[in-house]
């Protein structure tokens, strides 16, 4: 019944192929960034490439340029699949490509000329903030409109999840921006002082409680029961790890905003719900991992699955990371240091970008009617590279993080302050460099990726099939 | 009714909420059910993943 059915695959394709783009730029201008942190002379005196300025660049290309395409690509692959029917609408879901790709192209314009409404993660201006809202909007009205002409009587959890996201996202996008306009590239938010900032971190959290898990979580729990080709460990822990991470989620903003003017009760209650965040998270990452209880042999010889279950162990050390920092006297030391920095990327990378190469390197010869991607041993190189990218990165920050803490808070018997701020900037200059190190590493490893997805989806020649059946 | 009365009680209807779902999805009533949907995203397609399906036999 199914090989009849035929499903759009157009709009996959084109989101599949500019997350393998926005990836590459995405993670070049991280690099760049870091380098500056190391030699400022980097921007070059540039306005346009000073740090402040490429820094959103980085986060907006790489959460939602990279991320973005891969769970706009994902999601409709997914939700065709597991429902047997094509999108609904499928010029619609045109639309949110080329509107998606339009809202990135004005951001990285927008962004290097310094108009930003200065709220991290929300940074761009009304006018591309609503052609968000409209794409977004489109996007759920495609993807439940598929969901509601399904041919199956179930709606299989990963579509929960991604349903979640794009519901949330809608949600928290709109309530974040509202602004009053007061030119073409000038806004002010209707919130003000405190209430502006608990907004701004309902948002902020959410977006990676939404954004970066509840989609990217749909995303393992469709690739990696395919790849391993068994269903998920248990279909009911999926259940109430659905409800249990969305309910939880939705409270844990304050934790960004310890000991500021944020009231006492709101911050602790922040705390008090990251720390339960802790088991939803982690039921989640055993229940992906145990997929492959009774298969771990298909760990050794296949890269793809590699990806997808390395990304969740560092999923699981992201979500113990996460509430250990939210208690209050953890923050106290880690907050405005690098270890959060470390904190994000052991999730950006590890995990965000690893499930994402997993399905991305599972769709590409599906998407392009190849057994198997051009060169799996490039898989399995890209897997150790960004590997062992991640893991530098994530302990330099770690231990810079720790170490600019400790020095800042530092006082002499006599009260005052033991360091001054530049020697903590100094001391940190070498975990800088390894940083540096781990973030060339991975983008070394997304450059081969993007060498891997050219050669697969050109043209098949004869001899070129020969060579990826015998590697695989 | 005291503001910390009501917050108590919506922190009790939660957890008995909470608890409610966890009865639901490991209710033995569901179990055919839910192995059904588990299932889905291995069903389509049949014809590429009957190679893997019968390799799979071999190390179980």
């Amino acid at each position: 019944m199914d090989s009849a059915i035929k499903y759009n695959e157009n709009v996959v394709r084109q989101f599949a192929l500019m997350t393998v783009v926005w990836g590459v730029v995405g993670m070049a201008v991280g690099v760049l960034i870091a380098a500056q942190l190391i030699w400022p002379a980097l921007n070059f005196d540039v306005p346009w490439l000073s740090y402040g300025r490429l820094r959103p660049l980085h986060t907006n290309a790489v959460i939602f340029a990279f991320g973005g395409s891969a769970l706009f690509a994902t999601s409709y692959w997914v939700v065709q699949r597991t429902c047997h029917t094509p999108l609904f609408l499928p010029r619609l879901a045109s639309f949110t490509f080329w509107g998606w790709q339009t809202v990135i192209v004005l951001a990285a314009i927008t962004l290097p000329l310094g108009i930003t409404q200065s709220k991290e993660y929300a940074e761009l201006e009304w006018p591309i903030a609503v052609l968000i809202a409209v794409v977004w909007i489109s996007y759920a009205i495609v993807f439940f409109g598929t969901i509601v002409k399904r041919n199956v009587k179930h709606i299989y959890v990963a579509n929960w999840f991604y349903g979640a996201f794009i519901i949330t996202i809608a949600v928290l996008h709109i309530v974040n921006n509202l602004a009053i306009p007061v030119s073409l590239t000038k806004s002010y938010p209707v919130y003000a002082g405190a209430v502006d900032a608990m907004v701004q971190w309902w948002y902020g959290h959410n977006a990676v409680g939404f954004f970066l898990t509840a989609g990217f979580l749909g995303m393992m729990y469709y690739f990696i029961p395919k790849q391993a080709n068994r269903p998920i460990y248990s279909y009911r822990l999926s259940i109430v790890h659905f409800w249990a991470l969305i309910s939880t989620y939705m409270w844990a903003g304050p934790h960004h905003l310890h000991y500021t003017a944020l009231p006492e009760w709101a911050q602790s209650l922040g705390m008090v719900f990251s720390l339960i965040l802790l088991a939803p998270s982690w039921g989640g990452m055993i229940n992906g991992i145990m997929t492959l209880s009774g298969a771990w042999h298909k760990l050794r010889t296949d890269p793809i699955l590699k990806f997808l279950i390395v990304s969740l162990s560092f999923y699981g050390m992201a979500t113990f990371e996460g509430p250990m920092m939210s208690i209050k006297t953890v923050n106290a030391l880690s907050h405005y240091t690098d270890w959060t920095i470390g904190h994000v990327h052991a999730g950006a990378l590890g995990w965000v970008a690893f499930i994402t190469f997993g399905a991305i390197y599972a769709l590409i010869p599906k998407l392009y009617g190849r057994e198997v991607m051009h060169s799996v041993k490039a898989i399995e190189l890209h897997f150790w590279i960004a590997t062992i990218g991640v893991v530098l990165y994530i302990a330099a920050m770690w231990i810079a993080g720790v170490m600019q803490g400790l020095m800042w808070r530092a006082v002499n018997p006599d009260g005052t302050l033991t360091y001054t701020f530049i020697e903590s900037l100094v001391a940190t200059y070498p975990y800088y460099m390894v940083r540096l190190l781990g973030g060339i590493l991975f983008l070394i490893g997304m450059l081969i990726m993007a060498w891997n997805v050219w050669m697969t989806t050109r043209p098949v020649k004869a001899g070129e099939t020969v060579t990826a059946a015998q590697e695989a | 009714m005291d503001i910390n009365t009501f917050y108590g009680l919506i922190t009790l209807v939660l957890m008995i909420i909470f608890v409610a779902i966890v009865f639901w999805a490991y209710s033995s009533k569901r179990k055919e059910s839910f192995d059904e949907a588990a299932r889905l995203p291995l069903e389509e397609n049949r014809e590429h993943s009957g190679h893997d399906r019968r390799e799979d036999k071999g190390h179980e």
